[in-house]
């Protein structure tokens, strides 16, 4: 099964090969650490062991420990390390193994990585990648679990990556390496293994781009990371019931592509946003905001909301399956805001 | 304490004076300001510390690093700044180092490796270990220096940075300036113990010198800057200081924390600058008039520089969302 409906941009069109997103995620590094010898990675057990979830397997063959450095378990610390490595010239990869952990790091990530360029007036830059991860439904309970990225995309100055497929983390992370802004970059970890065609040859996603997964004109889906894939079954689903759904993935949250997501809700009149982060306070309020605001007058219902119960991911799995949204609850929403239910 | 033998020729004690002067009268001009209202924010001084500064940065080449704290005006000027920006930086005018979106908490000068004053305490010892990551992948010999009030004590990432510096030998000095005051708290409540005991658990190499002596700090530096040059690795230099004002500029009645007497008594007896000067005339390297003349040119100097800020122009509006991204 593909999950690319739409080759990136740039990317030639027919060719391509199968690789995991994990696969992905460290040719987009290997490529990147070859082209830019200012590259390096940084973080809890990314050498020989190659991350927890052996994404990273290999690379430090190729490019040695010091450019593959593992790291005491320390996030502030290689956060911190991170941005003063990146303000003198370098352009580190930080990797948190756990999206939950940079909590950890949040004075690193908020008050310095995302200040340094304008307190300087724009004289330091921090051109930095913080990976990490993010996602439920892995049975991890409720510090293993969360997907914290709207507390990223609070903060001025950051930027905020979601991928949702294997091209799009290759095209996507070469672009936030390549960038001169801090990115905090969130992979998730139920698709580290999940196959996808990936391009041959050299190409970039551009940060801020949406993407249309799937076409349709009924109702539109806008949906992150985990979620896109929710969506597009939800919109499988509703192909037999005569409704055709339109899939928008944003690719990432800052900069976000209003435009993208305006556009089809203009041409739908319907809108449903899909997001795995907690939905109070979450990335569905602001992006159901912007399309209310942009597309108020195409809009024949209220732009419906759907994010993570709002309670701590907890362990059983009959408990924890219940708190994201799933292809069933993204389709009965439809159904409603088409008036089918 | 240090016995190294002095190890600067006398034209380099005068430069360490005057720049010593310049810290104090830039603060006291600062004082000024403020308490005129004439300047917007917060005002922490440096007044009676300025032999750590300068003592540190005088053993530091231009294309070092340091990072600095909330009560940084000391560092900036001793690694190189100029006056007249500094105080445009304060009163948030354009000329200013930051085009006056950093204010006095937040000025950086990469053209003098000054990486940024930090108004998180302990916020920037991750930045210095990283500065200094950074310089031995590069391959460059310079080294970087974390200035932090004995306050950061009390935070984890110093000991997470200080620990990545020590495995990775990295060229990072943290210089500990213990000035026996975590904002309003006595120092002896907030840490336990003996401060070098932390970084010597690391295998650090430490000193512990008077702060108020610029020719202790100076020599305990170089040893501390040639080391880790040289590859081999962190240091660790706690430097016994004062606090001679308050906390910030508004910090007036301060008997609740510390005595009256105790000030005075710093004043008269420990104040960094008059040591220096007398030491300079008893060993004959200088007289009293050439030190009346260096001060006479400092006060020129901050006078015309504040001359430039208070008639230089604000930043256009538009500025405000400039520089949000690279």
């Amino acid at each position: 099964m593909s999950m690319l409906s739409q080759a990136p941009a740039g990317a030639p069109r027919a060719a391509g090969r199968e690789l995991t997103f994990g696969q992905a995620i460290k040719e987009a590094l290997a490529e990147e650490m070859r082209r830019e010898p200012r590259v390096f990675i940084i973080g809890e057990d990314v050498a020989e062991a190659g991350t927890v979830f052996k994404v990273l397997s290999g690379l430090v063959d190729e490019f040695g420990r010091e450019r593959v450095i593992d790291s005491p378990i320390s996030e502030a610390g290689i956060t911190g390390i991170g941005v003063g490595a990146a303000m003198t010239g370098m352009r580190p990869v930080v990797d948190i193994m756990f999206g939950d952990f940079i909590t950890l790091a949040m004075d690193q990530i908020v008050n310095q990585a995302a200040k340094v360029h304008y307190m300087s007036g724009g004289k330091l830059r921090v051109p930095l990648v913080i990976r990490t991860t993010m996602g439920a439904t892995r049975r991890s309970a409720a510090q293993h679990s969360q997907s914290l990225y709207a507390w990223v995309a609070h903060v001025p100055g950051l930027k905020v990556v979601l991928p949702a497929t294997p091209a799009d983390a290759k095209g996507l992370l070469k672009s936030a390496i390549r960038d001169d802004n801090p990115v905090v970059f969130f992979e998730d970890k139920m698709m580290y293994q999940v196959k996808g065609l990936v391009p041959d040859g050299e190409y970039t996603i551009p940060l801020g781009v949406a993407d249309v997964k799937r076409a349709g004109t009924d109702v539109t889906i806008v949906a992150t990371s985990s979620m896109v894939q929710v969506a597009l079954e939800a919109a499988g689903r509703l192909d037999g019931t005569g409704i055709s759904a339109e899939v928008v993935d944003p690719r990432t949250l800052l900069p976000l592509d209003a435009e993208t997501l305006i556009a089809s809700a203009q041409k739908t009149g319907r809108v449903i946003v899909v997001d795995e982060g907690y939905q109070q306070y979450g990335v569905t309020a602001e992006i159901a905001s912007v399309i209310a605001a942009g597309a108020f007058d195409s809009l024949d219902a209220p732009v419906a909301r759907m994010g993570a119960m709002n309670v701590p991911v907890p362990f059983s799995p009959v408990l924890e399956d219940q708190t994201v949204p799933t292809a069933e609850a993204v389709a009965t929403v439809a159904m409603r805001l088409c008036g089918r239910a | 304490m240090t016995t190294d033998p002095v190890i600067a020729m006398p034209d380099q004690w005068l430069q360490m004076y005057g720049q010593m002067v310049r810290i104090r009268a830039f603060e006291e001009q600062v004082n000024e300001l403020y308490t005129s209202g004439k300047m917007p924010g917060l005002a922490h001084l440096y007044i009676g510390e300025e032999a750590v500064a300068v003592g540190t940065c005088q053993a530091l080449r231009r294309d070092d690093y340091i990072t600095s704290t909330h009560r940084g005006h000391g560092h900036c000027l001793a690694k190189g700044a100029a006056v007249d920006r500094m105080f445009a930086e304060l009163l948030g005018k354009e000329p200013g180092y930051c085009h006056g979106k950093g204010g006095s908490m937040h000025i950086a000068d990469p053209e003098t490796g000054n990486l940024g004053a930090n108004a998180i305490v302990g916020g920037s010892t991750g930045i210095a270990a990283g500065a200094a990551l950074s310089a031995k992948l590069r391959g460059t010999d310079q080294v970087a220096v974390c200035f932090f009030g004995d306050g950061a004590l009390g935070q984890g990432l110093l000991y997470e940075a200080m620990n990545m510096a020590a495995l990775w030998k990295l060229p990072v000095i943290y210089v500990c300036e213990h000035n026996r005051y975590g904002e309003y708290t006595p120092a002896g409540e907030a840490s336990a113990g003996d401060p070098q005991a932390r970084p010597a658990a690391l295998g650090i190499p430490t000193d512990e010198v008077d702060g108020q002596d610029v020719r202790e700090v100076y020599a305990a530096a170089l040893r501390h800057v040639a080391r880790a040059r040289q590859g081999g690795g962190p240091g660790f230099l706690l430097c016994h200081t004062y606090r001679f004002r308050g906390h910030h500029v508004g910090d007036i009645n301060r008997s609740y924390y510390r005595s009256h007497n105790e000030e005075e008594q710093w004043a008269r007896e420990r104040d960094p600058i008059r040591l220096l000067g007398l030491g300079l005339i008893q060993q004959r390297m200088a007289d009293a008039a050439a030190l009346e003349r260096i001060e006479r040119d400092v006060r020129a100097e901050i006078a015309a520089g504040l001359e430039f800020a208070l008639a230089a122009p604000y930043p256009d509006p538009g500025e405000v969302t400039h520089h949000v991204y690279a």
